[in-house]
Parts: structure tokens; sequence; C-alpha cells
């Protein structure tokens, strides 16, 4: 960008919106994530906002930098990391920030076990952030409202200390349930009103989590049959159901264990297989899972809610 | 007087951008970066407070700058300087190490010259500093503002 | 050893008949012979008598640096003496110079003592120098076995320790030699001494000949330079130095203005290369025993390392120095008043400041050197060189090197502190630009003139000596040794 700007002087935004090569992102995201279409048009909105706010700065419009601190919520597996990583390259090549790497961090990782403890290890993590993104997952656990002296009010007062004074410096996203956050936002203000944009996941429907099993499968070049493709889909209905769904989570974890059935299955057949056979997945091998069971039973481990994940 | 022990005390006080740049440029080599200060400059004073640990795995040097600002209003007239370690073999040790604050008034040192046998002079070089207790030193300047970085 | 393609070689009763046979099939020529991770290796350029065969003088080197003489004894046959026979085992000729050869010799390592710059030396360049079937003879590179290496102390401290006692880091330390080097009265080399370090320089530095003379005894000197570093070092807060000469006629006089220097404080002291080998290696030991810096002038050394065709290149002497151990050795300066290609001294500077050098025929190494973790040799660069030259001296010599600037800071218009405070600030400011990123030497000049702007002592030496030319290119022509490829 030129140094001297005069008020008629034409801005090429498509120009500018090409340079930053911003489009290759939002195809990556589009390709990545099934559905989400509210989250990705709010992405979309954003990277609109942050480029046009770089073109007036850069005729000297405006001096202050936007707040650029974000949360994301929704349930487990609805592709919260994976937009945070988008984010973050979005955030980068817009010149926001210096780096596009994303430092994901949980309680554990921020709050000490006694006195003394908490602000080195909460200053430690945001210094390796320093330059990019700290995405902190299930933010809320940093505050206990039952517990006035936790040691997670330490933590949360220097966050905001350096997403106030640190802007250009670090951008904070928060991560977790919806009702969750909305509590801690309550009970913290001053998170709140840091706090620039606030993105909502919505779970995946029966037939988005239809076509996101699909695209896992043909990236490990396995396909279902026709029986199999109903079978999968009755099960994808039970499991919603459960209360530990984790939406894209579950899928894939599901798509591990039909695939280690499909090998028992061909193992103890014996003789020889063809490559079709290695590929095809059986409805017999989606029937054996415990969801078909009644009463429903826990096919599945209660799954961490570390980081949601979506393929 | 002005202390020049560091790779830059020759230089203008070093502005936030610059000490930033040379923290990038050790960030870049893969050294780990910590920040020590002191009340006495002494020649031979190896040893100064470490503010917290050496950091390690950094990538950006908004960290290290963190770092210095809050060691500057913990310590305003104190002096201050970053050190970069490498690990490498053969190294293993300091490779940049530059002062980023001083006081306002730095009082120096003195020679102290003890004549023994046949001319020979022993020489001690004295800290006027340490002519006061370790934390009042330099308190005549107040707690305003630091030296300027 | 059974010789298959040796084919010359006289073997039993017919090798050991008495009279004179060549040196071939006496078994100093081997071309199958392929050296041991243990054997000490060194490459001649051979320039042999008209009608010499090239392998048999490459030959004859061999024999005459090992076990040899001129004829035939039995009593070689009372040893395993096929073990003692230095071998050479590849003779190429040198590209562009007709006449003469590179011979590569193998020794076993059971040759040397160990530890004894002497002994290995007294083989390697002992005899064979004079031999009347070679013209000219130059040693070019030596490889050192890691076993070998083992058996040497090394530098007494070191570029990393060094570096820890001064406290400085991260840029070339500064030096400058006092002048003139000759008449000064003790007071008069004191104030010199103070006036450079109080400017900013690191060390000062005594020149290779003052010794005790009638105009300066060595007590004086020594008396009145550490007044002068002590008083700088208290007006500055920095550990500051001044290499003490402690060159004298033997060793007891050396040991004794050593120990002097030890107990005045100073943190370091200097030699001569005209010392010897074994007096540079016991003060090298002394040095290391006294936790003393161990500087070295390479007096001397231009009478054998300069011709192309015979002597010794300098960088089997860096490499000897490495392994006698001494912590700083003058070795060139690229774009100073002596000569030296640049290619050349990167060779030596590697030699003495790498944990292992790789082959790099451009730079006169012929073999891959593991040091074997001996401590690094500060390099020390001398000689017409000025604050105007900074991004070319950091862009040649790197940051682990003392730069000494005599003239350039006693012959300062306003004096020698401004001439120290002029290269300091030249040097600092081109470390900062470099490390941040910029194309110092492009930009050196400009890097050079922006800091002058505010330092007046910089913008005198800068007009000074402003016709000192800054096209770095011209000093890139020197006429390197066109070499082989590696086979």
């Amino acid at each position: 960008m030129d140094e001297t700007h005069t008020n008629h002087e034409k801005l090429d935004v498509a120009q500018a919106f090409k340079d930053s090569n911003i489009q290759g992102v939002l195809d990556d995201l589009d390709r990545e994530l099934v559905g989400l279409k509210s989250v990705k048009t709010r992405i979309r909105e954003i990277a609109a906002f942050l480029l046009v706010d770089r073109l007036r700065r850069d005729v000297g419009l405006t001096a202050d930098r936007p707040v650029l601190h974000m949360s994301f919520t929704g349930r487990p597996g609805t592709g919260k990391t994976t937009v945070a990583m988008r984010m973050a390259q979005i955030l980068h090549r817009l010149g926001y920030i210096r780096r596009d790497h994303v430092v994901v961090a949980t309680r554990d990782d921020l709050v000490g076990q006694y006195i003394g403890h908490t602000a080195p290890k909460t200053k430690e993590v945001l210094k390796k952030a320093m330059g990019g993104v700290l995405l902190i997952d299930e933010a809320y656990y940093l505050y206990r409202s039952e517990n006035e002296r936790d040691y997670g009010q330490e933590t949360i007062e220097i966050l905001l200390q350096v997403m106030e004074n640190q802007r250009e410096d670090l951008v904070v996203m928060l991560a977790g349930y919806k009702e969750r956050m909305d509590d801690f936002f309550r009970s913290n203000p001053g998170m709140r009103s840091r706090v620039a944009h606030h993105l909502d996941f919505p779970d995946f429907t029966l037939d988005e989590l239809m076509q996101i099993a699909e695209i896992m499968l043909d990236q490990q070049q396995y396909t279902f049959d026709e029986p199999a493709r109903e079978a999968f889909r009755a099960y994808v209905e039970r499991r919603m159901a459960l209360p530990d769904f984790a939406n894209a989570r579950s899928i894939r974890n599901a798509i591990d264990r039909i695939k280690l059935r499909q090998a028992n299955r061909l193992y103890s057949g014996g003789g020889t297989v063809t490559k079709e056979e290695l590929t095809r997945i059986d409805a017999a091998d989606i029937l054996k899972s415990r969801v078909f069971l009644e009463p429903p039973d826990r096919d599945v481990p209660i799954e961490t809610t570390k980081r949601g994940e979506t393929g | 007087m002005r202390i020049t022990q560091g790779t830059f005390s020759f230089l203008p006080d070093l502005t936030d951008e610059q000490i930033g740049k040379q923290v990038e440029y050790c960030l870049n080599k893969g050294w780990a970066i910590n920040v020590e200060f002191t009340d006495d400059p002494h020649p031979r004073n190896t040893y100064w407070e470490m503010w917290g640990m050496p950091m390690f795995d950094l990538k950006d040097p908004a960290a290290v700058m963190y770092e210095v600002n809050a060691c500057s209003k913990a310590h305003p007239n104190h002096y201050i300087k970053v050190n970069a370690f490498d690990s490498t073999r053969g190294w293993e040790t300091v490779r940049l190490s530059f002062i980023v604050n001083r006081p306002k008034h730095e009082p120096g040192f003195g020679l102290v010259r003890q004549e023994a046998e046949s001319r020979t002079i022993r020489y001690t070089v004295h800290s006027y500093a340490t002519d006061k207790p370790e934390g009042e030193r330099y308190s005549h300047d107040g707690t305003g503002s630091a030296g300027k970085r | 050893m059974a010789g298959t393609g040796r084919g010359t070689i006289k073997e039993g009763k017919e090798r050991y008949k008495a009279g004179v046979i060549p040196y071939k099939e006496m078994g100093y020529w081997e071309p199958d012979y392929v050296p041991k991770d243990t054997d000490v290796i060194a490459l001649f350029r051979i320039t042999p008598q008209e009608g010499v065969d090239p392998e048999e003088a490459a030959a004859a080197v061999a024999g005459e640096s090992s076990t040899a003489t001129w004829t035939v004894v039995w009593t070689d046959r009372l040893t395993a003496c096929e073990l003692y026979r230095a071998k050479a085992y590849r003779v190429d000729p040198v590209p562009g110079s007709p006449g003469q050869y590179f011979a590569y010799i193998a020794y076993d390592l059971d040759l040397f003592e160990e530890g004894s710059i002497a002994n290995l030396t007294a083989s390697i360049i002992g005899n064979v120098f004079g031999f009347k079937a070679i013209k000219a003879l130059r040693l070019e590179d030596m490889r050192m076995p890691v076993a070998y290496l083992k058996t040497f102390q090394g530098p007494p401290t070191g570029i990393v320790v060094e570096r820890e006692r001064l406290d400085k880091y991260g840029r070339p330390l500064l030096g400058a030699t006092i002048k003139p080097k000759l008449g000064l009265s003790g007071k008069n080399y004191g104030r010199v001494v103070y006036e450079a370090l109080r400017g900013g320089l690191d060390f000062t530095k005594d020149d290779e000949n003052i010794n005790s003379q009638s105009f300066m005894h060595w007590r004086d000197r020594f008396l009145f330079s550490m007044e002068g570093v002590n008083r700088a070092s208290a007006a500055s807060g920095e550990v500051k130095g001044h290499y003490l000469n402690v060159t004298a006629a033997t060793m007891e006089d050396m040991y004794e203005r050593a120990e002097f220097a030890n107990e005045l404080g100073s943190v370091i002291v200097m030699i001569d290369l005209v010392i010897g080998y074994t007096a540079i290696q016991s003060m090298s030991k002394w040095a290391r025993k006294n936790n003393m810096i161990l500087h070295l002038h390479r007096a001397g050394h231009g009478t054998y390392t300069r011709q192309k065709n015979h002597g010794i290149s300098f960088r089997v002497i860096s490499k000897w120095m490495r392994m006698a151990g001494v912590d700083h050795i003058h070795s060139g300066t690229v774009v100073g008043k002596l000569e030296g290609d640049p290619l050349m001294i990167k060779g030596y500077y590697d030699t003495l400041r790498e944990p292992r050098t790789p082959i790099s025929l451009e730079n006169g190494l012929f073999f891959e050197q593991d040091w074997a973790s001996l401590r690094k040799v500060m390099p020390v660069a001398s000689g017409g060189i000025h604050a105007g030259q900074m991004h070319q001296l950091l862009h040649y010599l790197g940051e682990d090197v003392v730069l000494q600037f005599g003239g350039g800071t006693i012959g300062h218009p306003q004096g020698i502190q401004a001439g120290a405070i002029a290269n300091r600030v030249a040097l600092e400011a081109m470390i900062l630009a470099r490390n941040e990123g910029r194309d110092y030497m492009g930009e050196g000049l400009e890097i050079l003139e922006k800091a002058a702007k505010w330092c007046s002592p910089l913008r005198a030496a800068l007009d000074v000596w402003k016709d000192i030319t800054f096209d770095y290119q011209s000093t890139d022509t020197a006429d390197f040794v066109p070499t082989p490829t590696p086979a």
C-alpha cells in the first residue's frame, strides 16, 4: 500500500482480498467442514470486516486495532478447533497476528495447585502463544463460583490484562458448551466485554452426519454398500440420542470400530478376499454395535471433550 | 558514568521495537531467553538476579517484551539485561546479552589501590552502589519512571 | 602385507640386499593403501627435480619423513617396518601448475609421541624439506586422527570460556596494538593502554618485539599497563585486558614474566610464534593452570607460509596451534593491509573455530577434520583495518574474532579515546543491523553514516579514512590454488 492517499483515489477491494489469499482459507474450511452455514457466514463477515478495517487503516482512517478475541460455543465435535485454526490463518494473512500458530490450553495447563503456582503457569502458556492465538477449551472451568479462592480467578485476571493491553500480541479464543459459556460470561463481565465475536456452532443434522461419514470413509478408501448405509443411518439416529454424543467425533470413533469389525469378519471367514471386499463395509459390521441392543447401552466410552475435531 | 557492559551499550538506549528485533534474531536461532536484573553491576558480578526462569520454545518476541516490561515495572531503577542461551554442542553458553534498562543515576566504580612490595599494586574495583545495602541502592532516585529504555 | 597392485615393491632377500634402490621399491609408494581412521595424513605439494618420477618423489618424501635413509639397512628387518613406513598413496598433478603434484601420505599413529608438536613436526617437516630430489616442497594440509588429538590439551581457555570470563557476547572483540611499538617509556605506554581501553576497546596489545629493552624494561611495562587496564575497567564497568608479551630468551624468564602478569591480575598474556613449539606448549599448560588467556602473535610465519611452492601452509600452522593450545592467533584480515585471500582465510578461521570441518577444496581444506572437542581458538585480525570496513570485517570474519585497530584507534584525529569510540560504535551498529536482518554488507556504509550522525568520533574516522576503498569485490580476486575435485 502507498503511504499517501487522496479522498478520491480508488482502492481495489477485490484486489486486496485476492492479495490477502483469504479465499484459499475459506475454501479449505468449506472442504473440511460439512454444513455449519451460520458459522461460515460469520467467518466470511469477520474476514470482510477485517479486510476493510485494514484498508481503512492503510489510508489513515482509523488507528485503533479492532478487538479480535472470540468465543466459540457448541457441543464437542462441531468443528470449533478447526475453525480456530482457520481463523488464525485468516488473521495472519490479514496481518493481525504475526504468526499463525494456535496454542490450545485447558484449565490444567493454566491453573496451579498451590499459592504462587498459577501466575507463572499461566504466563508461560501466554508467552508460548504470543504472536498468535491462544485457544482455551472449556474456558468456564477457570471460574468456580462455589470457591472464591480458587486459583482459576488469578488466571482470569492475568488473561484479562493481556487481552486488554497486548491486543496486538495475542488473540484469545474461548471454546466450550454454550450454556456454560453463557454462565461464565455472566459471572465474568470483564471477559464478556473483551470478546468481540461470539460464534455458536450448531449440532450437525442427521444428513450432515451421514455426509461427514461418507467423506471420512472415502478418505480412508472404504465404502458402504446400500444396506450398510441404511444400517449406519439407523446407528447414527440412535447414537445422537445418547447423552455423550459428540457429533463428528462420535462418527469418527464409530467408523474406527466398524473397520475393526470388518477386518475381524474377513479374517474369521478365511480363504481369499477381493479388493472389493477389502473396501466394502457390510451392514453386519454396523449392526453388531451395542447401540442396537435394548435398552440402549453405552457403545462408546464417555468421549473426552478436549478438542472438537471433525474430518 | 554509563556502564558499557552488554552488546549495545555504545548505542543510544534501544527502543522496544529494537529490543524486539534482537529477541526475534535469538528466537530464530533457537536460543532460550532470560531476563536478569541487579543493583550491583560490578564487572565481576556474574550472577544477576533472574527474573523468572529462562524461557524456552518461544515463538514471538512479544513474550520476552512482556517479561522485560514486568521486570522494568518492578525494578525501574535497576540494571536489566536480556540474555540468550545457545544449547548447541560446542557453545552451550550465552550468545547475546544486552542491557535494556538502567538506573537514572549510575554511580559507577572506584578503583582501590593497595600498595604491595616492589611497586606492585593490588587493584580492587569498588561498586559505589554497594555502599548502601541491597534493596536500598538507587532509592534516592525515587520509584518513579524507569530510566528510558 | 601381501602387495597386490604394488608390482614394483621388492620383497625379502631382494629388498634388503645392501645398496641403493628407489623409494618406491622400498614400500613407500602404495597406491592401493586405504588410510586408517587412526592415521595421520599429510598432503604435500611436490615439485620434483627434472626427470624425477612424481611417484618416486612422493615415496621419497614419505620415506624421509618416516623410517627411510638413503640406503638399504638390514636392521629394518628387526622391526615391524612395514607399519612404520609412511605410505604415499595418491599423487595428483596440481591443476594449472605444471611440474607440481599433490602427494597424499599416511603415517601410522605409532610413529608419534602423544601430545608433542615437536615430535610431530620433527617427522613431518624434519629432514625432508632439504631433500635433493625435489626442487620445492610445501606442506599444504594435514588430517589429525581423533585418537591423536585426544593426547593434546588444546587451547587453555577457548572462545566460550574467554567470553564467559570477559562477559562479552554476540560481537567481535576489539583490540589495538600500542604504537609506536618500540621506544615508548613505561609511563607513556600505559597512557596509550588506558586511553584505548577507556574509549571502548576490550583489549590492547604489546607488539611482537617488545620484550625488555633499554627504553622500557618488562616490569615497568607490566605495572604501567595494568594501571591503565584497571583504571579503564573501573571507568567502564567492563572487564578489560592488555596482552602482556612474556616472550623472552629462556623458559625461566618467560615463566617469571607470566607469573608477574598473573600476580597483577592480568586476564591475558602473550607469546610469539618464534619461541618454538615446545615453549608454546609449556606456556599453554601454564596458562590452563593459571586461568590465563594465551595470545599468540604469529611472528616469523611469513618466512615459510607465504610462497605457494615451498614451506608450510598457514592452515597447517593453525592446526598445530589449536593442538598445542593457544587461545588467540593472528590469522588474517581479508580487507586490511596484509595479503589474504578471503577463501583461504575462511579455511584458517574454520580450522580454528569449528568443531568439525568438511572437505572444502576452495578453502584449501583437503580433509574432513573432527576436532575431538578441542576448544576453539579466537582468530585475531590485525593490520590496516579501520571502522569504515566494519561491515566487510563482520561479513568475512564473523563475530568470534578479535578485530585489532591499531592505527585506526591511535591515529584518530580527535585522540585515542575517540578512535576507540568510533570503532566500538561502528561495531555495535553493524551487529544491531545484522541481527535485525538487514543486508549489512550492501547497506554497510549507510549504517555507518547513520551512526556517524550522532557519533562525531565515527564521523571523523570515516572522513579521515574515506579514501580507503569500500569496494570489497576487489579483494575477492586473490589467486587461490586451483584444486582437484576429490576422487
